[in-house]
Parts: C-alpha cells; structure tokens; sequence
C-alpha cells in the first residue's frame, strides 16, 4: 500500500469532474421535483443521453455538438414521460422506472457499433497565467467547458427560482397544484417544460460520462449514478447550492474510492467500489427525519376537473 | 373538443382488455423498430411469439418456458403485494442475487456430503437471505421515514459487488482450474434443484411459484391482511382510520417480496444456472416489474403476463441466433410494453368524452 501516491491536488481536480455528472442530473431533477413531479427515470435519461452525445461526438468530430445532441437526446426520452404522467396521467413511479428500463435497453441498442471507439477529446480551458498557477490552477482553471457550465447552471437555477415571477410560478405549482390552476397557470404545461429541462441536464450529465469522464462507451456505463442523483435531490432538501456540495461530497467518496483501489488499500476491491452506494443510504437516512422542504404536491397527477 | 372525463368507478372491461392491446401495441411497434434494425419484421414476430410455441423445435423450447416463467412469476407476485399498497420495492434483483448468494453457500458449506434434509435447508436460506435484504429498506423506512425505493436500488448494486466478491473469493471453487465461480451444484445431487419430471422444465421454483401465485391470491381475497394491502394503495386515509398499522405493512410486504425474491434467486443458482458466477444475474428482478404491471397486480394475470415475458426471452434469443437480432432490441421491447401498459391505462380509470361540457 502507498498512500503517497495519491496527489491531493489532482484529487480535488477529478473529484470536480467525477461531481459532474451528478451535479447536471441532480439540478435537472431539482427543478422537476419543485415542478411537483418525481422522474424516477433519470437514470434511463443519463444512459441515453450518454450514448447519443457520444455517437454525436464521434461521426461530428466535436463534442460540443455531442452534448447539444445529448440533451435533445434526453428531452426527447423524457418527453416520453411527460406523455405518460401529464397527458395519459399514469401512475409517476411506474412510468419513471419504465423509462429507465427502456433508455436502459434503448441505449444498449444504440451502443453497439461504438464499443471500443474513442471519441474526440474535449479541449480544457486555458487561461495564460491562472491556469499554471501551482495547487489552484489545476484545480479552478484547467477543466472542461461543461464542468464550468454544470457550476454556472446551479447558480442559475438558485437565482431564477429564488429571484423571478417564473422560478415563483414553478414552486407554486410544485406546493399546490389545484390553487396555481385556479390562478389560471397552466399546471401541466409548466410541469412538461420543467420535465424537459430535467430530461436535458440527465442526457448532458449522462454524454459528461461517456465524453470526459471515462472517456468511451460501455453498456449500462451510468451504473446507478442516475439514481444518486435522485438521492442527492433529497440530500439537498430541494436548494441547489446543497445539491452542488452533496455532488463533491460523493464525487469525492466515488474518487477516493478509486485511488485507494489503485493504491492497493488491504480492503478488497468490491467492498470499496460498494461505497458510494452505501454511503448513499447512510446519507439518505440521516436526512429522511426533515421532510419539510419537499414540494407539497411531489409526485401527484393533476387532472383539471373544472 | 376532445376530454377526458373521470369513470365514478374504474372500467372492468378496460381493465381487462388494456394488457391485450398494450401487447398488440407494442407488437407493431416492435415490428417498426425490428424494420429499422433491418430485419423483416413479420418474421421476427412469429419468430419471437410462434417459433418457442409451435415452431420446429418447439420440444425444446417448451420447457424454457417454465424455466424462465417462474423466476419472474415467484418475484412478481412478491412485488405486486407492495405495488398495490403503495410500498415501491425495485431493488428484487439485489434480493434475488442474496438469496442465491445464501441458498448456494448453505449448499456449498455441506459438500461433499449427501443428505436429504441439505435442499430443504438451503431453500430456507435462499428465503431467508432475500428476507433479510429486503427488511434493510423496510426498517429503514419505518424507523426513519428513508425512501425505499432508492434504498432498495442502491442495495441491487451493493449485492452485485458482493456477488463479485463471493464468486471471485469464498465461493470460488477450489477444484475450478482459478476460474471465477463457485461449484456446479447441478453435480452435487443433493443441492441440486432437479427437474421433477425429466425434459418438462418442471424444477422445484415452478412449483413454488405455483403456490406462491394460490398463495397470493387467497391473500388478497379471502384474508384481512390482503384486504388491508388494498385498502392502503386504495385510500390510505381511510385505511388509516380502519386501524391499518402501516409500519406492520411495510414490514409485510417488503419482507414477502424480499423472500419470494431471494427464493427465485436460490431456484435458479441450484438448477437452471448451476453456479454462483459473476454475471449469475440477468435482470429478472428488473423484468418483474413489467410482470407485475403487465399482469394487472392480479395473481393469474401475473402468471400469464410471466409466461409471455419468458416467452419474449427465450424467443428474443431464437431471434438473435436465427435473424442476428441484437439482444438489446428485446429489452427495448419489453420497456416499450410497459409504456403502452401505462399510457392506455387511462382508459380504464377515464372516459374520452367529445363536445363541449354542459354547463350545470
């Protein structure tokens, strides 16, 4: 064993990356749940949207356009959903695990002409003097584009919900759906959007694994970080900024795992790679005593009789 | 105008008949997607849903039939009891890799000894150990209010990295050459789960899903613990007010479905599968799920909608061999009948009404 090995700055430089995926899907799923719906399918959405933004990348040359095809990707599945829940007004649990199930196979299907390929590498950025800084710079100034856009896509979504008529409009229909309908909102157009953006950051979150993370295709590649993800929405009683810590924190958890593995910990290598999982229900366990903050009307059908 | 209008009572007749058109559904669809693939979609149909029936060598698949009917009949029912009462157990497949994991280490502890009395025990570990790991997100939800259904999830994951650990360390078999794997319990007689009556498919987890399935359904009609799963999923207020102990049921149905679970995991470790191996699991646990639903949460629907998915398995396999079918294009068909299960739904619990509503 070699502790030394592991460099404490490289660490935190890829447990910000390892975060990412969760951080995208956790604040897609955010606004759905404040939306007043639960996807359970954020796991099928991210597997899809891995396997479409890599398949992108790879015949485009450019990951960017893989990503914007990853979150259409994603839209597109999670429009499915919406379908579901919104117009056919099914039970959200069944349709959320539909979803994955389908996305799960989906995928799979989709993936098979790109085992083993290698995708584009994605440019980091580089600014002349603060990228080279020693300790800081490889740690604030030398990442990719999306790991950036993950950051500012909380700050966003804290602000509009915390500061505007339509983040206002949003949580209204996600507490009481029956009064935001007799203030004359439409409650299912509203959730539909809100179901489209979660849909787009989960397919993003999902090509940010297959592109820069590993980066290549795998089946079923995602293994349950979808499902942190819903996890996490809970870790962080619905605030964004507690989804971005909870993100780092099991980023974290997920990349010390790895380098004590290749550091040769005594601990076999199944026990550490269950970790992230358990460290998941332990989380969600100490957590589950304040319900509080969830939105009143998670996981309800709105049908307007009136 | 086209609306919809709630039925003061949901439609018996839809009710009955959506699984059917969801099938015929997702048949076409299928056979949309099968075209894409570049594959002729008639025939890969009849290849799926006639060739293990009626086609050629219809003798032997037959009794995969019930091979692969039961493990998905025995964790549907089990799960079906917490859908209907609102208690979200998806995690079966994490129970069903223990209780394969405790049925076969029971098995495997006793070798090389033969004795009557080593199947039954072992069917009671298998049993046990999917107990066990199902009342991990029961007690955690009735003690702490935790979700069970991420707890659950997280636990299928934790069970295939213990599975890796078990096949790779204490299970491996010593005599194996250091491949990963345990034994072969299909060559020690005493463990081995046996075809009762030779070339039938007929193995000891066909008849527990039997009785499972009989079980399930004097449960749900003739007893007032059934009465009270319905009631919950039903009106949870008034089922509270009626004295229901949700805690009691949580605790009843995650355990049973846990150990329906764990019991199909021992079935298939002892007989059809024969060891504990890496990749022993192949999504059963998952596939129940689209069984239960398929089969309306009913017991006989459950049975029938079971068969029809082994059907889609083992015809799905047909496919790939015969026409290059990929094995993924089967798992999309079985996630686009779930959808068309759910989306015509609608219909039994809503009436399409057209014109404008009259004003009272």
């Amino acid at each position: 064993m070699d502790l030394s090995a592991i460099n404490p700055v490289l660490l935190i430089a890829s447990l910000m990356v390892a975060a990412t995926p969760l951080l995208l899907a956790a604040i897609g799923e955010l606004v759905v749940e404040k939306s007043g719906v639960l996807n359970l399918g954020v796991e099928g959405m991210m597997i899809t949207g891995a396997i479409a933004g890599f398949a992108a990348a790879v015949e485009s040359g450019s990951p960017l356009a893989g990503f914007v095809v990853a979150a259409v990707a994603g839209a597109a599945l999670s429009l499915l959903f919406a379908a579901l829940t919104q117009v056919a007004l099914a039970n959200q649990v069944a349709s959320g695990l539909a979803l994955t199930l389908f996305g799960l196979g989906l995928s799979a299907l989709l993936g098979q002409r790109y085992v083993g390929v290698k995708p584009p590498q994605m440019g980091r950025i580089d600014i002349p003097v603060l990228s080279d800084l020693p300790v800081v710079g490889p740690i604030l100034f030398a990442h990719d584009v999306i790991l950036y856009f993950g950051i500012a896509l909380t700050g966003a979504v804290w602000a509009v919900l915390k500061f505007t008529r339509a983040g206002l409009v949003l949580r209204a229909v996600g507490e009481n759906h029956e009064a935001a309908h007799a203030l004359g909102y439409k409650v299912v157009r509203i959730r539909t959007l809100a179901i489209l953006f979660g849909g787009a950051c989960a397919g993003m979150g999902g090509a940010y694994i297959s592109l820069i993370r590993v980066p290549q295709w795998t089946e079923g590649m995602t293994a349950g970080i979808g499902w942190i993800a819903l996890a996490l929405v809970v870790f962080a009683s619905w605030k964004p900024w507690r989804a971005l810590l909870g993100a780092y924190l099991f980023g974290g958890v997920t990349v010390v795992q790895l380098n004590l593995q290749a550091a040769g910990v005594a601990i076999p290598v199944e026990y550490l790679a269950m970790s992230p999982y358990l460290i998941t229900i332990l989380v969600l366990v100490i957590l589950s005593a304040d319900k509080s903050s969830a939105p009143a009307s998670l996981g309800r059908s709105f049908h307007a009789s009136r | 105008m086209i609306r919809l209008e709630k039925r003061p009572q949901p439609s018996r007749v839809w009710s009955l008949t959506t699984p059917l058109v969801a099938v015929v559904a997702t048949m076409i669809m299928g056979g949309v997607l099968f075209a894409l693939l570049g594959k002729d979609p008639v025939e890969a149909i009849l290849t799926i849903f006639w060739d293990p029936l009626f086609g050629e060598f219809a003798f032997y698949y037959r009794p995969q039939l019930l091979v692969k009917g039961a493990p998905l009949v025995l964790i549907a029912i089990g799960l079906s009891l917490g859908f209907r009462a609102g208690i979200w157990n998806i995690g079966a497949e994490g129970q069903y890799i223990i209780g394969a994991l405790t049925g076969a280490g029971v098995g495997l502890a006793f070798y090389p000894m033969e004795g009557w009395f080593i199947f039954p025990l072992m069917v009671f570990a298998g049993a046990l150990g999917g107990w066990a790991w199902a009342m991990i997100p029961a007690v955690l939800k009735t003690r702490f209010g935790t979700n069970e259904i991420l707890v659950s999830l997280m636990l299928v994951y934790v069970a295939e990295q213990f599975l890796a650990s078990m096949s790779l360390g204490l299970m491996k078999n010593p005599e194996g050459f250091g491949f990963p794997g345990s034994r072969n319990l299909q060559q020690y007689a005493s463990a081995h789960n046996a075809e009762i009556v030779t070339g039938t498919g007929m193995h000891w987890g066909v008849v527990a899903a039997l009785i499972a399935v009989i079980f399930a359904y004097v449960l749900l009609n003739r007893h007032m613990l059934g009465y009270h799963i319905r009631l919950t999923g039903e009106a949870p207020r008034a089922a509270r007010f009626a004295g229901v102990k949700p805690a009691r049921l949580i605790l009843f149905c995650l355990g049973a479905s846990g150990a329906l679970a764990g019991l199909a995991g021992m079935f298939e470790v002892s007989g059809p599968a024969g060891q504990v191996s890496i990749d022993f699991n192949v999504g059963y646990g998952f596939t129940a799920i689209i069984v239960a639903f398929l089969g309306r949460l009913h017991p006989v629907g459950i049975l029938l909608a079971g068969g029809l998915m082994a059907l889609t398995y083992i015809g799905g396999d047909i496919a790939q061999g015969n026409l290059g079918l990929p094995s993924a294009a089967i798992q999309v068909f079985q996630g686009m009948l779930l959808f068309f299960l759910l989306a015509l739904d609608l219909l039994t619990n809503y009436r399409i009404a057209f014109g404008k509503p009259e004003v009272a």
